[in-house]
């Protein structure tokens, strides 16, 4: 008989340190909205090369782009938001710096949602009629067994790891999601294999015994490898409800797209004190929500 | 009828009759200060039933002001996180007021990129959910700056939204949800209720020809006998618009915010 690891703290970089070259990872968040930013830094500052990374894509696959750690991106949309197109991403793409895999947002949950049944495909209509199966001529359409529809057949999302960002975790891998939308991370940790989280703040497990709580825990912790506890981990996306993104934090990353990206790596991504170089807990919480 | 008006605003007016024909109770995406506005405009008039996100989270029980809202409270009736959206779209009883940045004569629509799509010249947004939109919902579109790098000659560069363009469907069958029904631009409105679904110019803004329009637009559109002038707003239709754009974001839809009726 095993026994299950209950205690699975660790730090930031121990969970980029159980990653590998070549892997396929899953970003949790949505645009600049709670991304896993400081998993994001360790692996910008990590040897890592050659990833797939799949995400609902803000600043995290900026980054990642810029420090050339993508192979491959799997992606409906790049964007802060606040910033509607990512400079980063832009610059890279444009390049043709890294494959792509480029599909509706309804069929990227839809092969997440595959990937975590442990299904070939999930059918759908999305698609269609569309550029997304031209340059994707992996993705077949299927003719319905019970009608002449025809749907496509969006395949499995399998990932490797997921990295998502949390509002509060236990040490045995329970979490708690504050913001208001949770997006998809539940469904990027059942795709994946393993999922890392980092927190806001690491709690009891007795902080759970909250049946209001209990509505945004989506991810139970069989699904989680390891948690981390990062204090601001998601800055500069937003973390509801305790800080919003930091719009003027964004536009100086997006300056740095064209010239001054090494910069901002030693200033900001090596930074001894991350909090601190980026203005300082006061100022992070104090950034508004994000609202339009 | 009011005289003193401006583009923006005959444009909103325009706009708000995309919905005139919506289920009572539609959700209506609207993406954009023009889009919302006519939107509310409906909602305020003729479709009081229209529902409508906060842009986040909530469903919103009353429009909230265009722009930063700063502390504004919104009044929420509901939720609706995007896992939940893609719920809806595939549902069907949905209205999506989007912005591309191109549209062929197919109603075909790009978000993605321009160029060789190995390495754009131009990389944009990504197709977001156009394609899952355009053949489950209701479509229409916004275009600020009537032209032919715009509304293209040929397909646009990458169809990130589906049209009316047969070969490119399993049998040549359009999915039943594929339903596009205007476009609104700063010359005119334009539908899609020519033969076999073509584009077609429904009204014109005030001063303005149908060959203005012809020669900016990279495609034929349809030309009916009689093309009314696009409508005046009301003083009650502008009041609304006031009323949840305190802060005149409307001001900048249009280059130059240029009056509704040109000057001659």
């Amino acid at each position: 008989m095993s026994q299950a690891v209950l205690d699975k703290c660790m730090s930031a970089a121990d969970i980029v340190g159980q990653l590998h070259d070549g892997m396929t990872l899953g970003i949790g968040g949505w645009g600049a909205r709670q991304k896993p930013m400081a998993l994001i830094r360790e692996i910008v500052k990590s040897d890592l090369r050659d990833l797939t990374i799949v995400s609902y894509g803000g600043c995290d696959v900026g980054m990642l782009a810029s420090a050339r750690k993508i192979k491959k991106l799997v992606f409906s949309f790049v964007s802060l938001d606040a910033i509607p197109l990512e400079a980063h991403f832009r610059r890279a793409r444009s390049a043709g710096e890294f494959e792509v895999m480029e599909i509706d947002e309804g069929m990227f949950q839809l092969g997440l949602k595959a990937a975590a049944q442990n299904l070939d495909f999930l059918p759908c209509i999305a698609g269609l009629g569309t550029d997304v199966m031209t340059y994707n001529p992996d993705i077949k359409t299927i003719k319905s067994p019970y009608s002449d529809d025809h749907y496509v057949a969006m395949p499995a999302i399998k990932l490797d790891v997921a990295l998502c960002h949390v509002s509060e975790a236990d040490q045995r891998g329970n979490s708690w999601i504050g913001g208001p939308d949770m997006f998809f991370d539940e469904w990027f940790c059942r795709a994946a294999d393993k999922a890392y989280l980092t927190c806001e703040r690491l709690v009891e497990t007795s902080a759970f015994n909250d049946d209001h709580k209990i509505l945004r825990m989506p991810i139970e912790r069989n699904l989680v490898a390891g948690v981390a506890e990062v204090p601001f981990g998601a800055h500069p996306t937003s973390c509801g409800p305790d800080y919003g993104f930091d719009v003027a934090h964004l536009k100086a990353y997006s300056a740095t797209a064209k010239e001054g990206w090494e910069g901002y790596v030693s200033e900001f991504i090596k930074a001894d004190d991350y909090v601190k170089s980026v203005g300082g807990a006061d100022h992070i919480r104090s950034l508004a929500l994000p609202a339009f | 009828m009011s005289t003193d008006y401006t583009l923006a605003e005959l444009a909103i007016v325009a706009a708000s009759e995309i919905f005139r024909d919506e289920t009572p109770e539609v959700f209506a995406t609207l993406i954009g200060t023009l889009p919302k506005l006519a939107g509310y405009v409906a909602k305020e008039t003729f479709l009081p039933g229209m529902m409508m996100s906060d842009g986040i989270y909530y469903l919103a029980a009353e429009p909230v002001p265009v722009g930063p809202r700063g502390d504004y409270p919104v009044k929420k009736e509901g939720r609706i996180g995007y896992e939940r959206v893609f719920t809806v779209i595939a549902k069907g009883n949905r209205h999506a007021f989007v912005g591309p940045v191109q549209v062929d004569k197919y109603g075909q629509m790009n978000l993605s990129c321009i160029g060789d799509y190995a390495a754009p010249k131009v990389t944009m947004l990504g197709v977001r959910g156009l394609p899952g939109n355009t053949v489950n919902n209701r479509t229409s579109m916004f275009f600020a700056s009537h032209n032919k790098r715009a509304l293209v000659a040929d397909e646009v560069d990458m169809v990130s939204g589906a049209g009316y363009n047969p070969a490119r469907y399993p049998n040549e069958n359009y999915p039943r949800g594929l339903d596009h029904r205007q476009i609104i631009t700063n010359l005119c409105v334009l539908d899609f209720e020519g033969p076999d679904h073509a584009i077609r110019v429904r009204s014109l803004h005030p001063g303005v020809s149908f060959e203005e329009v012809q020669d900016n637009t990279g495609f034929d559109l349809v030309r009916p006998d009689d093309i009314p002038t696009t409508a005046a707003p009301t003083q009650s239709q502008l009041d609304i618009i006031s009323k949840w754009d305190p802060k005149n974001l409307r001001a900048y839809i249009f280059k130059d915010n240029p009056p509704g009726v040109r000057a001659s």
